[in-house]
């Protein structure tokens, strides 16, 4: 396999050969962790778009994600985790829970952006939830608004890493609390 | 100013019959009329002077008058605004509907049902509209006795009723409201025979967020800060339509320093957005070469709009009074020369999708907006654009820079070069050398010729005629020539002087609006604050709310397969539409 290009463009620009290290260490986990790529579903939950796009921009040249073994998939039921952005606004919080319920186990929650980590400027909205945290189990909480490119790609390994925690330590526990959810 | 206004205010006074009242920003004719005259005083200016329905704003003045105030805003052709306003009785909350004469009044009026709980009667669709199903019968969010800080809970009802077709091979596709891609949510019912869409029906407003609620109380300051979050990606032009109601209730003005360089921040968000719709409508017809590059240079873009600003969306250089940074010499040269580049790379791939015939056969013909329906939707925008109808606010109402007197600017914007290096006026350049006849390079208006109206004769607006994808392409790519050229005369000509003007929080009851040209087209926000100083009533219709119904009358006769094609040509938002 050819080297991985430099993880994010903008770092190598300030001097952090670590860059391209650091994407192939994050591909070879993605590897050992899950045996194939990490399956990501998008969620908007009422979001201003802002964080949306920005995840849209990883798959764009600059980030690349799928070299890394990354990618957007289309079902929830293909996912390893959920990215949720947005407040959770009262017109989509039943497909956001039914969307959560079909993911396999153990179904990786991250809240994207200042709105699904809580609230954002949105609080105290009679349409909104205050955040992804008041609907769904999360997992990692990616602050920004929205959270650059970087920070998405940061959150996403600290998901990879909560998966890992997962699998190998309360795997049995969290089938039977999901399945009685 | 003068000399562009063909009649004085007083005629449209006559023509609506209605009584004159104070205008509430330079240019508006403002009239009360009866209830029952209503519906007839909006069609004779309508039909009387071509004018636009570009906002109806209600209303919760129990408190102050015991009743509800209905406002429709129209822009008029030659750079005016009208408002015709009437007051509804708070013990019969009903009014006759404009509807039936004046059909872009559709969703303005289900909405004002849906939030004040004001009956159109006539209305030929009374089906619930923002709020959904489960939200309970006779609670009004917008009215002032609503309390948002007590949860409402969620009700039975009857589920929304679709139109649906009947008849022999008529299936009917339910689509989201999460779709399979990174896309905002809505949800699609479409009526098709084989592959044949017969009909659309678009269930949106999921991501109603209760914005224009949420803002009321609070100081101008704290709003800025919501309003910005209305859209991702128009945020810059959501701050700066809100900045620019507020100084008009303050009576300041940005300084010319600040007018350039919010200009300057309004012309990358409109590069960053089109560089990108351009590479996205690829996505469309599987063209994914095109899709990479145009994200590669939207990417580059946004990169740009992070140095200058700190935020990828530009978000934070909008302030009431003028912007919050300036744009130092240096960096402007340097911006200068990387936007020459992103330029001449854009040019390349626009020469690379008008030059692949099977994606240009894809998009000719396909999802026809006729110019007679835009009109009648009142649709803003390039939709408006691509299909016949001259508008742009940024020289209909100029605002920022685009006022008169930008002398080198209107003239750069005369000889405002295609990415490819082509001048912007001759006609036989891109269009045609994609094999596409017919598709002639840029519309009419390029050079502005016969405009009366302001912003500058020489401002120019591309138009096209035929309604259909290519021609949104093709006014996209058109626009983005003269976005790169303005940026580089207006940062060839930037004026010293002070960033923001200073000013005090209001202490009388005032209103205004204000609007912008966002990269998807007229952004209108209408703005009240009371003595106190905060937040009375804020009203935000975003260029997605008139132009979603014309997507809808778009794709019927097309493929279900095209649908993504047409729905990414127009490039709408559901964040600025919901609210
Ligand atoms: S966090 Fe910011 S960018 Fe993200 S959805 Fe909320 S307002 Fe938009």
């Amino acid at each position: 396999m050819s080297t991985l290009h430099p993880l994010i463009p903008m770092l190598q620009s300030r001097q952090d050969e670590d860059a391209s290290t650091l994407g192939q260490k994050f591909s070879d986990q993605v590897q050992r962790v899950l045996q194939r790529s990490m399956q990501i579903r998008h969620l908007d939950a009422g979001s201003c778009n802002g964080c949306d796009w920005e995840i849209q921009s990883l798959l764009c040249p600059a980030y690349d994600m799928q070299r890394l073994g990354l990618d957007i998939v289309a079902s929830p039921r293909h996912a390893d985790c959920l990215l949720v952005t947005g407040s959770v606004t009262r017109h989509l919080e039943i497909a956001a829970i039914r969307t959560w319920e079909a993911m396999p186990a153990p179904g990786i929650v991250i809240a994207v952006g200042a709105c699904a980590c809580g609230g954002g400027v949105l609080q105290g909205s009679y349409c909104t939830a205050g955040g992804v945290k008041n609907v769904l189990p999360v997992d990692i909480s990616i602050p920004g608004c929205p959270p650059r490119p970087q920070a998405l790609l940061h959150g996403l390994m600290l998901a990879l890493d909560r998966i890992e925690q997962k699998l190998h330590h309360s795997n049995h526990e969290f089938r039977i609390g999901r399945s009685e959810a | 100013m003068t000399d562009v206004v063909t009649s004085p205010a007083v005629d449209l006074q006559q023509l609506s019959g209605g009584e004159l009242l104070p205008s509430r920003v330079p240019g508006e004719t403002r009239v009360v009329v009866p209830l029952v005259t209503l519906p007839r005083a909006c069609q004779v200016i309508v039909d009387g002077v071509g004018a636009r329905l570009a906002t109806m704003v209600a209303q919760d003045e129990r408190a102050e008058t015991g009743s509800f105030t209905l406002a429709y805003t129209f822009a008029i052709p030659d750079r005016r605004w009208m408002t015709i306003e009437c007051q509804v009785p708070a013990d019969s909350p009903a009014f006759p509907s404009v509807t039936p004469l004046v059909p872009a009044a559709h969703w303005y009026e289900r909405e004002a049902r849906d939030m004040f709980g004001l009956e159109p009667e006539g209305h030929p669709d009374l089906r619930r509209l923002v709020m959904h199903d489960d939200w309970p019968a006779g609670v009004f969010p917008l009215r002032k006795d609503f309390d948002p800080s007590i949860p409402v809970p969620r009700v039975e009802a009857d589920p929304y009723r679709f139109h649906t077709l009947h008849g022999d091979g008529i299936v009917e596709i339910p689509v989201g409201p999460f779709h399979a891609g990174v896309i905002e949510p809505g949800h699609f019912r479409f009526a098709a025979v084989g592959e044949v869409v017969l009909a659309l029906e678009p269930r949106l407003f999921y991501t109603h967020r209760g914005i224009e609620k949420l803002i009321e109380g609070k100081s101008l300051d704290h709003g800025l800060q919501i309003a910005e979050r209305i859209c991702g990606v128009c945020s810059l032009s959501h701050a700066v339509t809100y900045c620019q109601a507020a100084e008009q209730i303050l009576g300041i003005e940005a300084p010319p320093r600040a007018a350039v360089i919010r200009s300057i921040g309004l012309e990358l968000e409109r590069l960053y957005n089109h560089v990108g719709d351009a590479g996205n409508m690829c996505a469309g017809v599987g063209f994914m070469v095109g899709v990479a590059h145009g994200a590669r240079l939207k990417d580059e873009l946004q990169r740009l709009n992070e140095q200058f600003t700190g935020n990828r969306f530009l978000r934070g250089l909008s302030a009431i009074g003028g912007v919050r940074r300036d744009l130092d010499v240096e960096f402007a040269a340097q911006m200068s020369l990387e936007l020459a580049r992103i330029a001449r790379e854009f040019g390349e791939l626009t020469a690379m999708i008008l030059g692949s015939e099977t994606t240009m056969e894809r998009m000719r013909r396909t999802g026809i907006l006729p110019g007679d329906l835009a009109r009648a939707l009142g649709v803003v925008g390039v939709g408006a654009r691509a299909s016949g109808i001259d508008l742009d606010t940024r020289r209909d109402h100029p605002y920022a820079a685009y006022r008169d007197g930008e002398t080198a600017r209107r003239r750069d914007g005369k000889t405002a070069r295609r990415p490819d290096g082509q001048n912007l006026p001759p006609s036989p350049a891109v269009g045609r050398g994609a094999g596409g006849e017919g598709y002639s390079a840029v519309g009419r208006g390029a050079g502005g010729e016969g405009h009366s109206a302001g912003g500058g004769e020489g401002f120019p607006v591309p138009t096209r005629e035929e309604g259909d994808v290519a021609a949104r392409l093709l006014v996209r790519i058109d626009e983005v020539a003269v976005s790169f050229a303005l940026i580089q005369a207006l940062i060839a000509e930037m004026p010293a002087g002070p960033l923001i003007a200073g000013w005090t929080p209001p202490t009388t009851d005032a209103a205004a609006f204000s609007a912008t040209e966002s990269p998807r087209g007229e952004n209108l926000h209408w703005l009240r604050v009371n003595a106190q100083g905060t937040i009375e009533r804020y009203r935000v219709r975003s260029a997605s709310f008139p132009n979603w119904p014309a997507v809808a009358a778009a794709a019927p006769g097309n493929m279900v397969p095209d649908f993504p094609l047409i729905n990414k040509s127009f490039e709408l938002c559901y964040a600025c539409l919901d609210r």
